[in-house]
């Protein structure tokens, strides 16, 4: 199992980094909004220094990026081309495949955390070390949100669909959000509407935690938690092997 | 675990039932199914289906279909698309449950049994199955992983002869690469049981010789191989054993050399230009030789057992038509004569589709009779054909042949 779950792993992780389009949506995206909306201020980021804002914002929409659209995406291809069918009758199994998946999610978003932190220090955040722990708890319950959303959508969609269905997601999702702009701009019934989405409690959450160094509100937690389990369970009963 | 014994497996012996009688009227029922000796058989069998049913929905695929496969044999499961192989060999595969009727691979259930099967059997799909990325070599190396005992990827590579694209992704390969690719990969684990559904699909001739070459190999080396095809060719030089399946059913099944000589009596056939007067032929053979036919544009066939005498008759027409002898040939009808009569008796069938596939065994002996019977009437007309002939023109000796 463990020999499976590492092969399995590395080889989900080199099929991401050779993806371009992968790479640009995980890394180049967040990166590159991040560097341009510090420096041109288009938006209204809100009081203080427009990094504070941004740098968590950027930071939710590539977790959304990597467990979310990435993860279906693939998976989605990998259906359509039978490939998942096909391990069905390797030794591999279910349990390993889905062990590895989450793997490289993982270290995918330990990646991005990483540069984006690297960045957005360069740009002058200063994230408040009291927030680490929450914050990686909010990625951790997003992470099995995003992706069990994902999987849904792979698990039921041809891949073409899929594809346009993710990205159109992923867009919807970046601008009723919050990571681009605070969510008390949003007219009053959006706004609403977007805390009960996992991307806005994301958003919030690594906001009031890294660059606050506040506690992340109940109804975050509330929310993220229960994405958390309604996607992975939804995506069990939903999904379609071939 | 048990381990992979080749002892008491018989490589190459395409008879497990023990009685093979070729012959028309007889096509060999007794290795497809149900025979007496089944409970012995059983035991050797790698592969076993009993009176197999598989529905999607109202539609029904697979209509009791049974068949077995041994260690150290080829089994082609030959049939038009549509006729439900993908179906049985998925439900095999453990991909399917079946609706009814009980299968059976190394012994065990293939979906109740699929963690201790999956390590023991390899599984080439009909179409893709590959990461679309990944290339030949890396995915090699990956299913290696996979299984606890693999075979070397690298030899496997040079095995399928992808060595000059070992780092191309999947989705850039040829058709015929890709399948080579599946191949292997299905390789990679020892397996026991070997399922390839429609092997050669789009693979050129060069590569039909590799996919050849290796089924051979893993035959001697006692893997039990079970593939699926609509090319008779393919049939013919890889298949120990051949079941032709229509509409969900056994029609026939046998060696081919077995399914060949079912088709109908020998006969000497060539080829020469399209409508040539046969009566003129028919009438220079004489009553002693069967009756002339054009089969199909072009190829002509003389009903009857090949006589020197007939064959010289043949030979000095053509001379007189200032004809060149072509595509001359004195054999039995070939698995392709036998597979189009099964084949276009059930099809022509439809109304009588829904009776008599209860039962097993019943469905190969139906489908064997009416491939029986088309052979029969078949030669009736040619002969009816030759005989009209033979009034036409002069009556040698006062004889008339009457009809079979």
């Amino acid at each position: 199992m463990t020999r499976r779950w590492a092969a399995q792993t590395a080889a989900e992780l080199s099929m991401t980094m050779r993806r371009g389009e992968s790479l640009l949506l995980t890394l180049g995206i967040p990166v590159l909004l991040l560097v341009f909306l510090t420096e041109v201020h288009i938006l209204p980021t809100g009081p203080g220094h427009p990094v504070g804002f941004l740098a968590p914002g950027m930071m939710a929409l590539a977790i959304m990026s990597t467990a979310m659209v990435n993860l279906s995406i693939a998976t989605g291809f990998e259906r359509g081309y039978g490939v998942l069918k096909r391990l069905g009758a390797t030794p591999l199994g279910r349990p390993a495949l889905l062990a590895a998946k989450i793997t490289a999610v993982m270290v995918v978003e330990v990646v991005q955390a990483a540069v984006l932190v690297a960045v957005a220090v360069g740009l002058g955040w200063r994230p408040s070390a009291s927030g680490v722990a929450a914050a990686v708890g909010v990625i951790l319950l997003a992470t099995a949100g995003f992706g069990g959303i994902g999987l849904v959508l792979a698990g039921r969609l041809r891949p073409e669909v899929n594809l346009a269905a993710s990205n159109g997601l992923w867009l919807v999702l970046l601008l009723v959000s919050g990571m681009l702009a605070p969510l008390a701009k949003l007219p009053t019934v959006l706004a609403d509407v977007a805390r009960a989405l996992p991307a806005a409690a994301l958003a919030d959450s690594l906001h009031r935690s890294l660059t606050g160094g506040l506690a992340v509100e109940w109804w975050a937690w509330l929310v993220l938690a229960a994405w958390a389990v309604g996607g992975p369970v939804l995506a069990a009963l939903a999904f379609r092997w071939e | 675990m048990p381990s992979r014994s080749h002892a008491g497996t018989r490589p190459g012996d395409g008879q497990p039932g023990g009685s093979a009688a070729p012959g028309a009227g007889d096509p060999d029922d007794a290795d497809v199914a149900g025979d007496a000796a089944g409970d012995a058989g059983a035991a050797d069998d790698a592969v076993t289906c009993d009176g197999l049913v598989v529905r999607y929905g109202r539609v029904t695929a697979v209509d009791g279909l049974s068949l077995s496969a041994r260690r150290g044999q080829v089994l082609a499961v030959l049939g038009p698309n549509g006729a439900g192989k993908t179906s049985t060999v998925e439900t095999l595969e453990g991909y399917r449950r079946a609706t009814g009727g009980r299968v059976r691979v190394l012994g065990l259930d293939p979906v109740a049994d699929h963690r201790a099967l999956v390590g023991r059997m390899g599984v080439m799909l009909q179409r893709g199955g590959v990461y679309p990325t990944m290339a030949p070599r890396q995915a090699l190396h990956l299913f290696a992983r996979y299984y606890d005992r693999p075979r070397d990827p690298d030899a496997l590579l040079d095995l399928v002869a992808l060595g000059p694209v070992a780092t191309t992704p999947w989705r850039r390969l040829s058709g015929g690469e890709q399948q080579r690719l599946s191949l292997a990969l299905a390789l990679v684990g020892r397996p026991e049981v070997l399922f390839l559904d429609e092997p050669t699909a789009g693979v050129d001739p060069e590569g039909r010789l590799a996919i050849r070459q290796v089924v051979a190999d893993e035959r001697s080396r006692g893997t039990c191989v079970v593939l699926t095809t609509h090319e008779l060719p393919e049939a013919e030089h890889l298949a120990d054993h051949v079941v032709i399946v229509a509409r969900g059913r056994v029609v026939a099944s046998g060696t081919p050399a077995q399914l060949a000589a079912s088709a109908g009596g020998e006969a000497v056939r060539f080829v020469a230009p399209a409508g040539l007067d046969v009566t003129e032929l028919a009438a220079a053979l004489g009553p002693a030789a069967g009756g002339v036919a054009e089969a199909a544009p072009g190829h002509y066939e003389v009903a009857g057992p090949a006589t020197p005498a007939t064959v010289a008759a043949v030979a000095a027409w053509l001379d007189r038509q200032g004809l060149p002898v072509q595509g001359l040939r004195t054999s039995a009808a070939t698995l392709e004569e036998a597979y189009l009569q099964l084949v276009g008796a059930t099809d022509g069938q439809r109304g009588g589709g829904s009776d008599g596939g209860g039962s097993d065994g019943g469905g190969s002996d139906d489908g064997a009779g009416n491939g029986a019977a088309t052979g029969a009437s078949r030669a009736g007309a040619s002969q009816a054909g030759a005989s009209q002939a033979g009034h036409g023109r002069r009556d040698r000796g006062g004889r008339r042949r009457g009809r079979r």
